[in-house]
């Protein structure tokens, strides 16, 4: 399996990165190798294994329905670029 | 052939726990902007997630109660997009596999009918901030307090085939989620809302183009929504414009009755998901399960089915006191302080339902307690009132002037019972109309409701009716 131009475009394009023009294919090719490695490994059978999370067998642990955290609103804003009524600013997004 | 509707609901249900999902934060609601947000909740680098434990149970709670198999071996993944309001750049959710995986809810149609409406799944996922557009020139403000609140999505097939039946299906989903306690469905402050996808085709056939409908936050919008996007595609592919009709997000607007499009880049929806190495999965064993099953309280449709048979409901009746948890109990309360569940059903279905609906309230903010319910129809029960003045007492309790008795002793409504007192009033009638009294006896029976009238302007509308009847009837024939 291989990845091609159009593709290293599109990932980047949703990741928000920025990938010069002379770069692209240079990419393809590193993806693509990574995807031939990941081809050897599924040539395992792994039939009725579910995938492995944790090497330990360990499990999430879970929290108390519990409010821990208090309002650290102030210290949180001063390193924002920008704040107004304790709203952070961005630039305009309209859905 | 007629077009056939299809639709299906995601719906979002807030969970109503006291912490967000993965962080110690609060989630009340209303709170001054990002004070309830932690270094978590604002994506800071180094802070890891820790699920809460509320919130797995509440979702097993819902899947009992659809029927619905419990994910054992659950884990979250990450759902990819950019967007301000979300600052991790995913939103840590469930994809491969939900805590909840299928199962069913059966709604009631309007003929009696009741229809199965498959759950696909239910999967827990945190909720995004809020952007406030309005107030900012080239900008927006982000308030990342409803970040990483819990919320259940839960998912139906494609099995809904009219408006009608999707706000059927939304609304039992709704009764359900309170009854259980695991969200306040409050629309108004986004605890419950809903997607609708929806397509048309003509029966037989594969089924059309679908379009989402995001962010319905009222019963009345479902419906309003779901009208105009069949209408809108219908006119389309009548008009051989079906090419013009797009797999596409849309927002329903309220004011205009419409929908418009949302967004235009069809890769805004390659999600790109993994599963999240935050967390590891969670495992429910048959022994957690066990523990929310033993904590379920008696469900809607169970209900129902016992006010049927226990209190001889119909099922109408029945069906109109399940709608929620509060009014079930207020029902039992009533009925048993009363010795009389008809009478308890219909007022609390009749009168007390059509002053809920006029004052746009819930039933559980009802201003009178079942106890002073229990009062008011003990004094119909015993002739002290009538129906008809038992309205104007029910009035006067709403308006808080108290209990049921010291209403009917300071209005002076007590209801005249003594035979004796009604014959001296119609007495008094009949020899003062001598006119309609031949009338009535040359045959002209209409001439009745004239003496009735009479006799209940004379008593101030305090005589039994029933007694004035009789009465009225032995005097007139003579």
């Amino acid at each position: 399996m291989s990845i091609s131009i159009d593709e290293v475009k599109k990932v980047a394009n949703l990741a928000r990165l920025a990938v010069s023009e002379d770069k692209v294919s240079e990419y393809a090719n590193s993806l693509s190798n990574i995807l031939v490695l990941a081809d050897q490994l599924e040539a395992v059978d792994t039939t009725g294994i579910l995938p492995l999370a944790n090497p330990h067998d360990a499990l999430q642990r879970l929290r108390e329905d519990v409010v821990t955290e208090t309002n650290h609103r102030a210290e949180y804003q001063k390193i924002a670029p920008e704040v107004e009524d304790g709203l952070y600013l961005v630039p305009q997004v309209i859905d | 052939m007629e077009w056939e509707t299809v639709i299906g609901l995601e719906i979002h249900a807030q969970l109503a726990t006291n912490s967000k999902i993965f962080s110690g934060s609060s989630t009340a609601y209303g709170a001054e902007p990002n004070t309830q947000a932690s270094l978590l909740d604002l994506a800071m680098p180094g802070t890891l997630p820790v699920l809460n434990k509320k919130a797995v149970e509440f979702g097993i709670k819902l899947g009992l109660a659809l029927g619905a198999e419990i994910g054992k071996h659950s884990v979250f993944a990450r759902k990819n997009y950019f967007y301000p309001d979300l600052p991790k750049g995913y939103q840590i959710s469930q994809y491969e596999f939900p805590i909840v995986g299928k199962g069913q809810l059966d709604i009631e149609l309007e003929d009696g009918t009741v229809k199965r409406i498959g759950i696909t799944r239910a999967h827990l996922e945190e909720d995004a901030g809020k952007s406030v557009h309005e107030g900012f020139v080239n900008q927006s403000g982000i308030d990342l307090n409803r970040a990483s609140t819990p919320l259940l999505e839960i998912v139906s097939e494609p099995d809904i085939r009219s408006a009608k039946e999707a706000v059927a299906y939304v609304k039992k989903m709704h009764s359900l989620v309170r009854y259980l306690g695991i969200c306040d469905g409050n629309m108004q402050e986004g605890s419950f809302r809903c997607d609708v996808n929806v397509s048309v085709h003509k029966p037989g056939t594969p089924f059309g183009t679908r379009v989402e409908i995001k962010n319905l936050n009222s019963f009345r919008f479902i419906e309003r929504a779901i009208h105009h996007e069949v209408a809108r595609h219908i006119d389309l592919i009548e008009a051989g414009k079906g090419h013009l009709l797009v797999q596409e997000t849309r927002l329903f607007d309220p004011d205009k009755g419409e929908t418009r499009s949302m967004r235009s880049k069809e890769d805004v929806n390659d999600y790109r998901y993994f599963p999240d190495p935050d967390l590891l999965p969670i495992l429910i064993t048959d022994a957690d399960i066990d523990a929310v099953r033993a904590d379920l309280p008696e469900l809607p449709d169970a209900k129902k089915a016992r006010f049927m048979s226990e209190y001889g409901l119909s099922a109408y009746d029945a069906g109109l006191l399940v709608q929620s948890r509060e009014e079930g109990e207020y029902f039992e309360a009533v009925a048993k302080g009363s010795g009389d569940a008809k009478l308890t059903a219909n007022w609390m279905n009749g009168e007390v339902a059509a002053r809920l609906n006029r004052a746009e309230l819930a039933f559980e903010q009802l201003p009178i307690s079942a106890e002073a319910l229990v009062g008011l129809l003990k004094r119909i029960q015993d002739n002290t009132i009538s129906g008809k003045m038992a309205k104007d007492v029910l009035e006067a309790m709403w308006q808080g002037e108290g209990d049921a008795d010291s209403v009917i002793e300071a209005k002076g409504l007590k209801q005249i019972t003594d035979n004796s007192a009604i014959e001296a009033i119609i007495d008094e009638i009949i020899a003062a109309n001598p006119e309609q009294v031949a009338q009535y006896r040359s045959g002209k029976d209409k001439v009745f409701g004239f003496f009735v009238g009479q006799a209940m302007k004379a008593s101030k509308g305090k005589a039994n009716p029933a007694t004035l009847n009789d009465i009225l009837k032995q005097k007139l024939a003579g």
